[in-house]
């Protein structure tokens, strides 16, 4: 490949990979808000 | 009541995901990007996605949440929680109109992916030539050889309505869950293959890397012409499913203290993560390394859709009597599971309609769906050979989502005003966005849509007037031809009939069920 070619591929690849990897950590990480909330899994009784 | 709710917050993501992730992932983008500028079409493509994609994102999410607050799931009357003007929950047809009919085909297409892994594991492109393999797609898709295709249609709305029948967190929450991680898995898998790809290893003439070079060498040159930035637009456009109320609908099912941002970047994101990290690492370096630049880009000038299921499973047997059905499987699994997240994800807003206004169960609902989709979807599965996919394509899956994400950025943004939809979207936000984003929601994004459909406008009558029909039947002296052009003229005119006769007769439930609701209001 040329250089050119390798590093848009590579930086834009990077910059993409990074970004969702960041904002899924954060969706994974942050803690639930106080219930009632919009999900299920943490309710007291099933709905 | 409609009583539906998210089981957890991944789940959510990955259904917004889901459904912004579709077969444009692995087919469109590959080929825009070699017929637009290269490596440099990253550049329009990632400005447009900030610029347009993620606004519309937000707007949509906040839309839908802010509906959902009234309970309200379906853009007509999530508009008319916004704004009490008559005209909006008419504008709100569309989000169910471009939904029921592109899923109308889009369920078509996802039924080929279904009977292509069957078709690889059972080993039917073993031995054929690249001609039959393509031949043999043709005559799938047109009925012309058997009713093959029917049989896996019905499966795959059979499989749908089944699905949307076990409700958002216990039906389509769980399939996103699966179908999400397994095409990432499948399409880093194919990816491993095509980036590695050796000349003279597997028959191959190239090696995988030149095709990335080819893809991704930038022609800075390109990126002074406008069809690049319009194609680009385009692309973020598709991509991410915006304009057709599936959006919506997931959102109004979150709370007003609950996140939207993080959530909607999450989802963005991902799709970006799925369309140009690995789409563009499997269709190109592969079909490249077996048939050469030249023999490329001649095939992408029919789109994508042909490399997909013409000449990659020809090109797979390459690999031999073993990998050949898993690179197969691989291939259209993750096609099937891109399609049916994304399949769903049209049903579940039709549903919410029928649900919230006519008191239908979750049941009597998906089953609605899944005849609405066979009456509609007969015409393109039955009359193949006259292209009324494209036309449906065309005019709900193009035009339509144009108008709607215009009037509905509008709405928003300007009807609602900017403060109040500022404050929507980041209410319980878990990121915080820059203040710039609102100059980008009030001017940058209404200009670019503005722009790209004013540029698309030639187009749309060229489309109305037939000019491409009239053309070739100026041309051609063949008689069989001329009546085949004649045909496909008329079916051409009855399928755009019938799509005004779906759009009034939504728009008839639209007026029965504001009917309802100020009878009980009244009450």
């Amino acid at each position: 490949m040329n250089g050119s070619a390798l590093f848009m591929m590579i930086s834009s690849m990077s910059v993409i990979t990074i970004i969702t990897g960041y904002f899924m950590y954060k969706v994974v990480y942050t803690p639930p808000k106080p219930e009632p909330d919009s999900f299920e899994f943490n309710d007291d009784e099933k709905r | 009541m409609n009583k539906e709710s998210w089981g957890s917050r991944l789940g959510l993501v990955f259904a917004m995901a889901g459904n912004a992730v579709g077969l444009g992932n692995f087919l469109r983008f590959p080929v825009q990007a070699v017929q637009n500028g290269g490596g440099s079409f990253i550049i329009p493509y990632l400005v447009c996605f900030l610029l347009m994609g993620l606004p519309l994102l937000f707007i949509e999410w906040g839309l839908g949440r802010y509906g959902g607050q009234f309970g309200n799931h379906s853009t007509p009357f999530i508009f008319n929680s916004v704004s009490k003007k008559f005209i909006w929950k008419y504008v709100g047809i569309f989000g169910i109109f471009c939904n029921l009919t592109i899923a109308a085909y889009y369920c078509y297409i996802e039924s080929w992916t279904l009977a292509y892994i069957f078709k690889s594991v059972s080993g039917a492109f073993a031995g054929k030539s690249s001609e039959e393999v393509a031949a043999h797609f043709g005559a799938y898709v047109t009925l012309s050889d058997s009713y093959m295709a029917v049989f896996f249609w019905l499966i795959c709305l059979a499989l749908n309505v089944y699905i949307l029948s076990r409700g958002l967190s216990g039906g389509i929450e769980k399939v996103a869950k699966i179908g999400v991680p397994l095409l990432i898995i499948f399409g880093l898998i194919l990816a491993f293959q095509g980036v590695t790809l050796k000349a003279g290893m597997k028959n191959a003439i190239y090696d995988g890397t030149v095709g990335l070079n080819f893809l991704w060498t930038p022609q800075f040159n390109s990126l002074w012409e406008p069809k690049v930035w319009l194609a680009a637009a385009g692309q973020v456009f598709f991509t991410l499913s915006v304009g057709m109320g599936s959006i919506q609908c997931y959102a109004s099912f979150i709370k007003k203290k609950d996140d939207i941002v993080l959530n909607s970047l999450s989802a963005g994101w991902m799709n970006e993560f799925v369309e140009v990290v690995i789409g563009a690492s499997i269709i190109i370096p592969i079909s490249i390394g077996y048939l050469g630049i030249d023999k490329v880009v001649e095939l992408t000038k029919s789109g994508g859709l042909g490399l997909g299921f013409k000449t990659l499973p020809y090109l797979f047997q390459n690999w031999g009597a073993v990998l050949a059905p898993i690179a197969g499987m691989l291939w259209f699994g993750l096609l099937f599971f891109a399609g049916i997240t994304s399949s769903l994800a049209m049903g579940f807003p039709c549903m919410s309609f029928l649900q919230d206004e006519f008191n239908f169960t979750r049941n009597k609902a998906a089953m609605t769906f899944g005849a609405a989709c066979l009456l509609l979807g007969a015409p393109v599965v039955f009359l193949g050979i006259y292209d009324i996919l494209d036309e449906y394509d065309y005019w709900a899956g193009t035009v339509s989502l144009f108008v709607f994400s215009l009037l509905e950025t509008i709405l928003f943004v300007w009807v609602f005003g900017i403060d109040n939809a500022w404050a929507t979207i980041n209410q319980g936000a878990d990121f915080k966005l820059p203040k710039f984003v609102k100059y980008i929601l009030m001017y940058i994004t209404p200009t670019l849509l503005i722009f790209v459909f004013v540029k698309n406008i030639p187009e749309i009558i060229d489309k109305i007037m037939h000019r491409e029909i009239y053309h070739k039947i100026a041309t051609t002296t063949d008689p069989a031809t001329l009546e085949m052009l004649n045909n496909k003229l008329l079916f051409t005119n009855l399928s755009r009939l019938l799509l005004v006769a779906v759009f009034i007769g939504i728009g008839i439930l639209v007026f029965v069920a504001n009917k309802k609701r100020q009878k009980l209001s009244a009450i």
